[in-house]
This record gives C-alpha cells, structure tokens and sequence, in this order.
C-alpha cells in the first residue's frame, strides 16, 4: 500500500541539495516573504520533486487560495506548503475568512475568484461549479484522487460526471465524548451497539446523574448539531441506502424513515431525564453554544456529548483528551457491533484557473506526500486519503479518527445537510430543528423540511 | 486603489477644465456639467442596482427562469415570512415613537438642569457604539444560565430575577417576546439621537413666547402641549422618520444576537439569509424591494419635512 510512495534515497537527498540551493537563491533574492518561506525546518522535510517537474518552470509564480479555515488552524496549513515552495519556487498566498461560504460564490459569480478555493460542502461546490467559472481538475490531479482515495470521495468532487475537486482535509462526526476517569471509576463500557447505548444512558440516569449534554446555538448557523444527530440516526435506523435517497430527494423529507430518525434522536435530546447535564432542561440547547456544551463533562455534570473530531479544539489547553485521559471519544455505535455506519465531512480544492502554478499545487494537494506533510505539522486535523500514515498524526482524537476513516468495514456517508441544496441543507434543515428542539412536533418539523425544498 | 484615486482625480480635473472654459456664457451648462459626475455614480452604484434587483425579484431562486410574482406571494401569505413582516411591523410601529418619546422626555427633564451637559452625555453615549457592539452588550444581559447546582447567572436581567426569589428565564427563546427585547436595544442606542436634536429644538424656541405663557400661568403640562410641542413639531417628525427609516432596515442587531432563529428575523435580515445562506436570488430579491418600498414614503415625508423646517 505504501510501497508506491518510496522515493530512493539518492532522489531524497538530490531534492534535498535543491532545496537548499532554492532556500539560498531566493534570500538572495531580498524579498522577506520568500526567504522566510525558503528556510527549512523540520516540519517542512525535503521531498520528491519530480511530479511538479511536468508543469514547467513555475518559479516566482503565485497561487492564491480563499478559505474558511482561518487562525489558529491556518498555520498547520501553511507550513504544509513549505515543501512544495521549495521544490518549484512558486509561492502560495492564503487568505481565510470567517465569511468564506457566503463570499466565495459573491466573488465567482462577480468574476473575481481566487486560484482555488477549499469548499466545505459538495452542496456549495456544484453551486460554484453552475457559475461556470469553476476548472476541471488536471488529469494529475485526478490520478491521485483514484490512488489514494475511495470512491465515494472521488463522487462527491464530481459534479455532472465531470471531476472538479479533489478532497482536503476530513473530519469524523459519529462520536461521542465522555471521561475515560468516570467511565472507570463507575465501572461503565464503551458501547458497541445501539441497545447498549440506551442501556447506558439509562444507567447513568439510575445512578443520579444526566447522561447527556447538548448544544446547537452557532448564531445565524444554529442548529446545525441536531441536523448531524439526525443524519448519525438516519444511517442508523434506515441504512445507507435510505441515507443516500434522502439526501438526493429520492424519498420526501417527511418520509416515515425520516420521521423514525428524528424520533430516535428527540428520544436522547427531547428527554429532560437525559439532558442537558448541567446546563438546564431541553429547552437550554437551543441557547448553548456548541463550543460550550461538552465542557461540563470535565466537572462531571454530564457523561456523554456527541459531537464531531474537531470538538477536541474546545476542552481547555491543559485537558489530557486521551484513551486514559480527562476526555475521549468512542464510535457512537451502529445498530449492532458488526455495521459501521460513519458520518463525516470534508473540504474539497476547486480551482477556478488552470495556469500550471495551479495545477501544480492541486497535484500537490492530492498526494499522500501532502497528507504525511500536513499530518506531522497539525492537530486536530485528518484525511480520508490511503496514504495517510496514522503513526505521523501527534493527537490521539485524530488518530482514533483515521483508524474509524480508514477501517475497510466502515461505511462512510457526507454530512447530508451539506449535500442538500442551500435552501434546506442551510436553512430550512436547521431552522426547523431549532423549533423542533424548543418544542415543535417531529411531523410539522418533516412537513415544513420538505416544503422548503426547491421546486 | 491609487489608481482610482487618480482616476477620479483626472476626471474631476478635467470637469473643472471644461466647465472654466464656459465661465460667464451660461450658468446652467457650468451647473450641469458639475452635476454629470454624481449622476454617472449615482446611475452605476445605485440606480442600475436597483433596477436589477427590481428584475431579478420575478426570477427563481437560481435566477434562471421567470416565475412572475411568485416571490412576492410567498412573503404575503408563507408562514415563516408572515412572521417576519410581523416583526419588521413591531420594530417600525415601536422603535421610532418610544425612542423619540424617551428622548424628548430626557430631553425635557434635563433642559437647564444644573448637571444637564453630563446627564445629556450619559444617554447620548450609545449612540456611539454601532450596532453590534451594543447587541454584544445586550447578550450579556439577556444571558441565561441554568438553575441548578453552583452555576452562577452571567447576565443581569436573570441574576435580579434570582434575587427577587425568581426562576431564570431562557429570554431570547420565546417569540414573540424576544423580538420586543431586540427593540430594547435599538431604543437603546436611538434615543440619545433624538434627545440630542430635540433638546437643541427646545433650546432654540424664543424666550419672549415661554415668558409671555408663563406670565398667563400656564401650567407645566399647558407648556408642553401649547408651547414646546408646536414649536418642535419640525423636529420631532424629522427624529421619527429618521428612526424609522433605520428600524426598517436594521440587520445588525438581530443577526448579531439571535441569527434570525427563534421567529425573530425581520425583512433585512431575512432578504441576506435568502439570498447568501438561502441560495434563493429570487426571493433575497423580493424582500430587498419590498424593504426599498415601505422606505420610499417615509424618505420622501422626512425630506419635506426637513424642507418645511429649514424655509
């Protein structure tokens, strides 16, 4: 599996003279920016040059790339693109913005598009795509997409058959935190199945304390949490098959399945014997924040918090998120041990010009060579491609991450309401499940999802 | 940047160019030559806008095909958009009356009071902080906390409930109440504004009519609604239009504290939620000229008005 990515020592070492030889041409050049960006460290390790030998000479060009990933996580990012600065001499200008999801499409259908653009949703990459301003990824690009990544992630960049973006950076949404301290000393298991989820929340309830505690407040975003409860749900109760349908509109919104789903999660979220440890009753997570609502797991307030990989970001700095730590996370299980149904999300590279630069660095992006890079320099951050060696990623989240994406048995699903157009996935979705989590009945809640859904 | 700085630069130079050569031929030549660069601006930033979003409110929401007035029967008869002209009517028919009422109240009260430039400055102050900043100051006070355990209330309005022996209450959840708590806070901001121009109104009604009502025992009520009322008249409707033609078009305060979610989204809001969250061009498109034509009247009211107090 990984034997294609073996480069022989001599190449290693030739790259590595380049390199340096580059590092020294471009301080001799006086620019700041360069320089710094010339300077090796250990993060940024010498490596094989030649697939970006094809695109020409791209010395002294620039790629320009918009996104929503903004500081802290920003750096990780750019250190990441140290390697190929070395190797070609182009230089990589990032801006992030909090903003990005609705600006991105302003600024494409405004004729102003940056290089490329790491598109969070497939929903937004095919409205980007019906701009017409989008590019077709290079065949390269494509290449490296078939090797070193599934399917499912090649057809979620594909857009009218066509093969625009090529996946980024993953995160896993079925998990659940708890306190491997608390699970220990009460004696509770991990639970491997549905049933023994139940089993569990009920005993912690029996013990005197509230199992579970949730958030969904996020501003004009708010929401959004129930929407991936539900989504875990429909995976679970009505399969992948139903999963895909319904994200599709093969099946109405408000089809039984669906309507199961919800009920199985307003059985966890609408129940004031289960929530909201710590932070009130039912009503209470529809005004926590998300950031907020696992904390109180650190004061034993509440046990369980399901919520995605890059929650590990919201525990205080000196939290030891850990198998044997103050926090962890587990599978949030399927109907029984053997299904492996996962949720996730990703971002994805669309360009919207095809200079060589660009192509270069879309190549780039898609290696396992990116993956490794990117891996050994950031926390909080995994990737669906194969060749990600799970040993050069530092934090335990991230690792029980990828071992949950790369498990052959794991089913993996998008986030739905990122699949879905706009008009439900962005709106109508997390609107009504605000008002379902304040009290509105699962019918109106499915009835009203559907009717917003664009003729 | 500096380009279209030099850019306008050049123009206007070459506008000043021409219109000297025409200097004492014809007054009107000069007048309509000064005038052609606003309008040109005027056309591209404001009036072909305009006229687009006007034809794009009869398309789809992807913009592609033509529904006729469609977009406007949903926001007269969807439920979700019936809500939200409910607010937009709660926060034009309040905002403006009870902030210029505040306003000229204080203003009243303090007028050659001993402490009157320091109480004047104490609720002119938010008037200096924008919108968001205030919504900010607002969502701590709305802030809830759970009654339980040690957990301590953040925001103040809870914490006086809890010590008058009360139970905190989720304040920005239950609609409608919560939509009149976001008007708490454009009051807030708004009524230093108006306190600020009517107490220059009061200031500048002759001294010669106050003596003369006084002198034929006026009362105190008789003043204000003979003397000060009449004489300030100009001034109070041009604070109200102003206010309200603020109201209709905030934003600001509802995105920053509650995202339009729990039914408080009113048209402003709703018109960028439809349009960039929404996806829906069409409809975002609607909202936006159903918002340009409820301002039209009070724009065109305030202008005659302030006309009339300045002849």
């Amino acid at each position: 599996m990984f034997g294609q990515r073996g480069s022989s020592r001599s190449r290693v070492a030739l790259a590595g003279a380049l390199s340096v030889g580059l590092a020294f041409s471009l301080a001799a050049c006086g620019d700041s920016d360069d320089s710094e960006s010339g300077t090796t460290d250990s993060s940024a390790a010498a490596i094989d040059c030649s697939p970006y030998t094809k695109f020409g000479d791209i010395k002294g060009k620039q790629v320009t790339i918009y996104t929503g990933i903004v500081t802290p996580e920003d750096t990780p990012h750019k250190e990441s693109y140290k390697p190929f600065e070395q190797c070609t001499g182009a230089t990589i200008k990032y801006e992030g913005d909090k903003a990005f999801e609705t600006q991105v499409l302003v600024r494409a259908k405004a004729g102003n598009p940056p290089d490329l653009a790491f598109v969070p949703q497939p929903g937004l990459l095919q409205q980007l795509v019906a701009t017409g301003k989008a590019v077709e990824a290079p065949a390269e690009t494509s290449a490296n997409v078939d090797k070193w990544f599934g399917e499912d992630w090649k057809a979620y960049g594909t857009v009218d058959g066509k093969f625009y973006a090529a996946p980024l950076g993953a995160n896993v949404k079925s998990l659940v935190w708890y306190s491997p301290q608390e699970f220990k000393d009460k004696g509770y298991t991990v639970p491997t199945t549905l049933a023994e989820l139940q089993t569990l929340t009920d005993k912690i309830v029996t013990d005197g304390g509230k199992p579970w505690c949730a958030g969904i407040s996020s501003g004009e975003a708010t929401g959004w949490p129930v929407t991936d409860w539900v989504e875990d749900f429909v995976l679970r109760t009505a399969g992948p098959e139903a999963y895909d349908q319904w994200v599709k509109h093969e099946i109405p919104f408000n089809d039984p399945k669906i309507a199961t789903a919800f009920d199985a999660v307003g059985n966890y979220l609408k129940n004031d014997k289960y929530v909201n440890g710590g932070l009130g009753d039912v009503k209470s997570i529809a005004s926590t924040t998300f950031q907020d609502a696992g904390l109180p797991i650190l004061d034993g307030q509440c046990s369980l918090h399901r919520q995605a990989s890059f929650y590990a970001a919201n525990f205080p700095a000196d939290t030891k998120i850990a198998e044997d730590g103050d926090i962890y996370a587990f599978y949030l299980p399927g109907q029984d041990a053997t299904a492996k149904p996962v949720l996730g999300g990703g971002e994805f590279v669309l360009a919207f010009a095809d200079r060589p630069e660009v192509k270069a660095f879309q190549t780039y992006l898609s290696s396992d060579v990116w993956a490794n890079t990117k891996a050994k320099v950031s926390s909080g951050w995994v990737s669906a491609n194969k060749g990600l060696k799970v040993e050069n990623l530092k934090n335990p989240i991230d690792q029980l991450s990828a071992t949950i994406l790369l498990d052959p048995n794991a089913t993996f699903r998008f986030d739905g309401s990122d699949m879905m157009p706009a008009a439900v996935g962005s709106n109508a979705f997390w609107k009504q499940a605000t008002n379902w989590i304040t009290g509105q009945d699962t019918k109106t809640t499915v009835d009203n999802i559907e009717k917003a859904w664009p003729q | 940047m500096f380009a279209a700085i030099l850019l306008f630069a050049a123009v206007v130079g070459v506008i000043l160019f021409i219109a000297g050569r025409f200097t004492g031929k014809r007054d009107r030549v000069v007048a309509y030559l000064y005038l052609a660069p606003v309008v040109l601006m005027l056309s591209v930033g404001l009036l072909y806008p305009g006229l687009r979003t006007i034809y794009e409110s009869f398309f789809n929401a992807a913009g592609d095909a033509f529904i006729g007035i469609d977009n406007y029967k949903t926001i007269f008869t969807d439920s979700e958009q019936l809500v939200v002209l409910r607010n937009t009517a709660f926060w034009v028919l309040l905002t403006p009356f009870v902030a210029t009422g505040v306003g000229l109240l204080y203003a009243i009260l303090v007028d050659k009071a001993r402490i009157e430039s320091f109480a004047k400055a104490l609720i002119f102050l938010p008037m200096s902080i924008s919108f968001v900043a205030a919504s900010v100051i607002w969502k701590f006070m709305y802030e809830y906390r759970p009654d339980q355990g040690n957990v301590k209330q953040i925001g103040l309005i809870n914490q006086v409930i809890v010590w008058l022996g009360g139970k905190p209450v989720q304040l920005l959840i239950d609609s409608p109440l919560n939509t009149f708590l976001l008007i708490i806070v454009m009051i807030w901001v708004q009524a230093g504004f108006a306190m600020t121009v009517l107490s220059a109104a009061i200031k500048a009604i002759p001294d010669d009519i106050v003596e003369a009502a006084r002198l034929d025992g006026v009362t105190p009520w008789g003043m204000f609604r003979f003397v000060t009322l009449p004489a300030i008249r100009p001034a109070v409707v041009v604070v109200l239009t102003t206010i309200a033609i603020a109201t209709l078009k905030v934003f600001d305060i509802v995105q920053t504290m509650t995202g339009g979610r729990f039914d408080t989204s009113v048209i402003a809001n709703e018109f960028y939620s439809q349009s960039f969250r929404s996806a829906n061009q069409g409809l975002g498109a609607a909202l936006a000229v159903v918002l340009f034509v409820l301002v039209i009247p009070i724009v065109v009211y305030n202008i005659r008005q302030l006309r009339r107090s300045e002849a």
